[in-house]
């Protein structure tokens, strides 16, 4: 009686061979009732975070948030989905119909296609298959034409602008995230997130620091959640890819994108946090489901705390920041790792986590010391206007500037 | 492992039809008073001038291309973390070489002025 989601399992599938099925069919449906529960689960979480994101920006902004339907405001997201349900779909003119529609299905669904391989505990896991690293990866770029395809069928400027934006996001900064993300492949030797998690006597937030920064800074851009929210800066393109939608259809990007960010706070927790790991989770796999669930909200509320604290970047700082210093930086991080996981093959491994931490260590040193540099020298910019001139000058005349 | 990838099909198959009764149900319950007005592209209260598909910057096309050289780069770069057991160091330090090649590539890029946006 440990582990009550194996125990109903096994009497549902006793049931099942009760009524003289073939095992492909028991497998089948047993299956289709899995992603049935974990799906309706996942969007029934979804709706619970519509609260948790009000009720924080509110705290955040020193207001109270929903308190009137339910305890707390707890019924306000329900409210809000019955009149979204009741609201007119208005397709604007001019829209590509199939694409229109298709863009807001896509979005939602690939969000909750992502959780099959997240193991929410020992035994709660939906496939473990062994590529689950790249899984993660080509199943998030899904999102991403999602969005050009709303931006793109919308018929509207604004949307155009907001999808062209957001993709040059999302493709820049998926190079340093899926480079973070290699960082714990390496120190577990498998691309499987059961593995990954089960590797993790030492959390790899610890082994790994710089690339869990980076991992974090690059999912905060994936969200185009603010300071990377250019897709949707109302000052400037009103709301982006979702201007023309309406209802439900808005309602199910805006699902798509709160629970997005829950999955980027659970796969934050599977590779740097341990994952289900934590006190007695291995004999009891339903606390694992817990400890996954605090340390997934947690990172969550981080992303949040990170969005509504920071203003908004120009789209030529978004791209220098990834480009000229997230990817050589994660590349260094990532030669290095290797180097020294192949070197410690023998060591143990206290040694290997206090080493693997030191490096990081002095990189973040050096970075430090680079970055301090950098900002002297812009200061001195603006202190000097009369070198700024000189500097324009010899930047417009390099070749590249020329041609 | 047969039944790993048969969930992931199921997946596939099941997670659409949520979002797909998201869409269908408010076509039976909301209200229809569709008109010429209302679906309008909504611009700033003047009627939109020109075409919607307009040409765009072509500096989305250079940053695409350098994603493409890293997103390569990335996919030979997992099977390589993946059998880190097996290598001897020569084979880490080739994979090392890889990366710096592309590290290379992306200097070049830098000093060519591709990574400035103007």
């Amino acid at each position: 009686m440990a582990d009550p989601v194996t125990f109903i399992g096994q009497w549902l599938e006793s049931i099942l061979v009760g009524w003289g099925l073939s095992s492909a069919w028991i497998s089948v449906i047993m299956g289709a009732l899995g992603v049935l529960v974990l799906g309706g689960g996942v969007l029934l979480v979804d709706i619970f975070l519509v609260w948790v994101e009000r009720k924080v920006v509110a705290r955040f902004q020193d207001r109270l948030g929903p308190n009137r339907l339910g305890p707390f405001g707890l019924f306000q997201p329900i409210a809000d989905v019955i009149k979204l349900l009741l609201k007119e779909n208005i397709t604007p003119q001019g829209a590509d119909k199939f694409v229109y529609n298709l863009a807001p299905i896509l979005a939602l669904a690939t969000v909750i296609i992502l959780w099959a391989v997240i193991p929410l505990s020992v035994t709660v896991v939906g496939s473990t298959i062994n590529v689950g690293a790249l899984y993660i990866v080509a199943v998030g770029a899904i999102g991403t034409l999602a969005i050009i395809m709303a931006g793109w069928a919308s018929n509207n400027k604004y949307a155009l602008l907001g999808a062209f934006r957001m993709v040059a996001q999302m493709i820049s900064y998926e190079v340093p995230m899926v480079i973070a993300i290699l960082i714990p492949v390496i120190l577990a030797k498998s691309m499987s997130l059961a593995d990954i998690v089960a590797s993790q006597s030492v959390w790899y937030i610890v082994l790994a620091p710089i690339a869990a920064v980076v991992f974090l800074i690059g999912a905060q851009a994936e969200l185009g959640r603010a300071p990377f929210d250019l897709s949707e800066a109302e000052s400037e393109i009103v709301a982006g890819f979702h201007i023309e939608y309406t209802g439900m259809k808005f309602g199910l990007f805006y699902a798509g994108e709160l629970l997005h960010a829950l999955t980027f706070g659970g796969l934050f927790a599977t590779f740097f946090l341990g994952g289900w790991r934590g006190w007695g989770a291995e004999t009891y796999p339903i606390l694992g489901i817990g400890y996954f669930f605090v340390k997934a909200m947690f990172m969550y509320w981080v992303i949040m705390w990170i969005k509504y604290s920071f203003p908004r970047v120009r789209i030529d700082q978004m791209l220098n920041f990834c480009w000229k210093f997230l990817t050589p930086l994660i590349l260094t991080v990532l030669s290095i790792t290797a180097i020294l996981d192949k070197l410690m093959s023998g060591v143990p491994y206290w040694i290997y986590v206090l080493v693997m931490l030191f490096s990081n260590l002095v990189i973040l040193y050096f970075v430090y010391q680079a970055v301090g540099r950098y900002a002297r020298k812009e200061r001195q910019k603006v202190a000097d206007p009369e070198k700024v001139q000189v500097n324009f000058r010899v930047r417009s005349s390099t070749p590249s500037q020329a041609s | 492992m047969l039944n790993d990838w048969l969930f992931i099909g199921l997946m596939l198959l099941i997670a659409p039809i949520f979002p797909i009764g998201a869409i269908v149900i408010p076509s039976i319950l909301a209200p229809k008073k569709p008109n010429p007005l209302k679906s309008q592209t909504y611009e700033c209260g003047i009627e939109t001038v020109g075409d919607t598909w307009v040409q765009f910057k072509a500096q989305y096309y250079n940053f695409a291309l350098v994603f493409l050289v890293f997103d390569v780069e990335i996919v030979f770069l997992f099977p390589w973390a993946v059998a880190f057991n097996q290598l001897p160091l020569y084979g880490v330090i080739v994979g090392i070489l890889f990366i710096e090649v592309l590290v290379i590539g992306l200097i070049y890029a830098w000093r060519k002025g591709i990574l400035e946006w103007f």
